[in-house]
């Protein structure tokens, strides 16, 4: 059997799985953001229309994935796996929308870089000859995330400066061995970083590394310089993180700035509640369907690096003192027509 | 005169515990115990009772003024009934606070429904 590894880390793909649709749904301060017009439908009410905030959310992922499956002009019996993950308990809202699919699924777990867990999993999927069409989706939701991760809003406590603003939004994606659209190239899995940082508060901090050893290792293993992209997204690092991981990779000699955009500082006005950024597992997801995919696929973006960073810790790890683990998985995509500039060793 | 000592001497106790949330790590859970417990320890150093003398309403609202509630009804308890009076005394002084937080609380939470 051949492999189609190179480096340490990356797996590159002799036939490039292709990202044919994606559909965004988000709440309604990501409605009324800068990128508020890209998405395929913004809710003004927070639980979007249902009775409580996590009913919301369910309904916000689901109709995602109903929209990335209409655009593509697929039904349940041509997709293979529904990958799906979110924030909260035993990723509840993932497992609710799935059960109105009649779809093998896969429920995931990688916080904030399940975006980009989703698409590296998809892509092994139909590249591997396993699968025709891979749904990915993930989904965040401020409230019930505030609720899982920090205080009830309910309870109205004060935010700390620092800490990131949950993403109310849904994303999802429809990954397929052949049709037109951006393609994934190729895909880094990260490995977990923990460099002792326990502040739940700033979470970008605990982040950068992951995103500066996965960016590090994804260019290395494709003998690329950062220039070979036009942009390398990370998934929610925010302002303080941002600028960290940016000093992280300078000092190993790649000089990222210009090129890189943080998807936490694209999706809201900034306002001072909203100023260290963005966060949660929609906000990577709801950028990529609605701005990324769109940029490659009008051609404006020919090559863009996708590198969503997840804090894997849980409540109650933090408030034992622990520090938090995180990871970031890198996914290379070109925008149609594009080919191969890495060698695959066979 | 008594709405601007009451506005003075809550504000400063306000002020204060602001300074922490803002200066510090703690959690609000920290903040709020840590408030209660300076407020107990002050009145039984007798510090609070003066406050209280000088602020009114400022100093007797919680928390500070809940850890001196409990601290004055333990001690009245005690001079009455001994040292059983230790053990009745903070919740019977503390219990008009203790019903109203849950009576309102749970009203609060029958009549409104949190918008995010």
């Amino acid at each position: 059997m051949s492999l189609y590894r190179v480096g340490t880390s990356t797996c590159l793909f002799p036939e490039m799985p292709v990202i044919t649709a994606t559909g965004s749904v988000v709440g309604p301060r990501e409605g009324q953001g800068p990128l508020g017009s890209l998405f395929d439908l913004a809710y003004r009410d927070t639980a979007a229309g249902e009775t409580s905030w996590e009913r919301g959310e369910t309904r916000m992922l689901r109709q995602a994935v109903d929209i990335a499956m209409a655009k593509a002009g697929i039904a349940d019996a041509d997709v293979d796996f529904l990958l799906a993950g979110d924030l909260l308990n035993q990723i509840v809202s993932s497992s609710y929308a799935a059960r109105d699919h009649d779809v093998p699924y896969l429920g995931l777990y990688g916080a904030c870089s399940t975006m980009g867990e989703g698409l590296a999993l998809a892509a092994f999927l139909v590249a591997g000859g396993f699968a025709r069409n891979v749904v990915v989706c993930s989904s965040s939701h401020h409230d019930t995330a505030e609720r899982q991760y920090r205080y009830p809003t309910e309870f109205g406590y004060q935010r700390v400066p620092t800490s990131q603003w949950t993403v109310t939004a849904a994303g999802a994606a429809v990954v397929g061995l052949s049709g037109r659209g951006p393609r994934i190239e190729a895909a880094t899995v990260g490995r977990v970083q923990d460099f002792g940082v326990s502040d739940a508060n700033d979470m970008g901090s605990a982040m950068a590394p992951a995103f500066a050893d996965t960016v590090w290792r994804h260019l290395q293993d494709m003998s690329r310089k950062p220039e070979d992209y036009d942009i390398i997204f990370s998934g929610d690092l925010g302002r303080v993180g941002s600028a960290i991981a940016d000093d992280l990779l300078g000092k190993k000699g790649l000089d990222i700035k210009a090129l890189h955009r943080d998807t936490a500082l694209m999706i809201y006005e900034m306002k001072p509640e909203v100023s260290s950024g963005a966060s949660g597992c929609g906000c990577a997801a709801s950028v990529f369907a609605a701005k990324i995919w769109a940029d490659l696929a009008s051609g404006a973006l020919r090559r863009a690096l996708l590198v969503p960073t997840g804090a894997l810790h849980s409540p109650i790890t933090c408030q034992q003192g622990e520090s938090i683990p995180c990871v970031a998985h890198a996914v290379s995509l070109v925008g149609e027509g594009s080919r191969h500039t890495g060698e695959v060793r066979q | 005169m008594t709405l601007i000592r009451a506005f003075l001497v809550g504000g400063a106790l306000c002020a204060i515990a602001q300074g922490v949330v803002d200066s510090t790590k703690a959690n609000p859970a920290v903040v709020m115990v840590s408030a209660v417990c300076a407020g107990a320890v002050l009145s039984g150093l007798g510090i609070y009772g003066p406050l209280v003398k000088l602020g009114g309403a400022g100093a007797t609202i919680p928390l500070f003024g809940f850890g001196h509630a409990l601290v004055t009804g333990m001690i009245e308890d005690a001079e009455r009934a001994g040292l059983f009076g230790i053990l009745t005394g903070g919740l019977r002084a503390t219990a008009p606070a203790l019903t109203a937080a849950v009576v309102f609380g749970y009203l609060m939470a029958v009549l409104f429904n949190p918008k995010g």
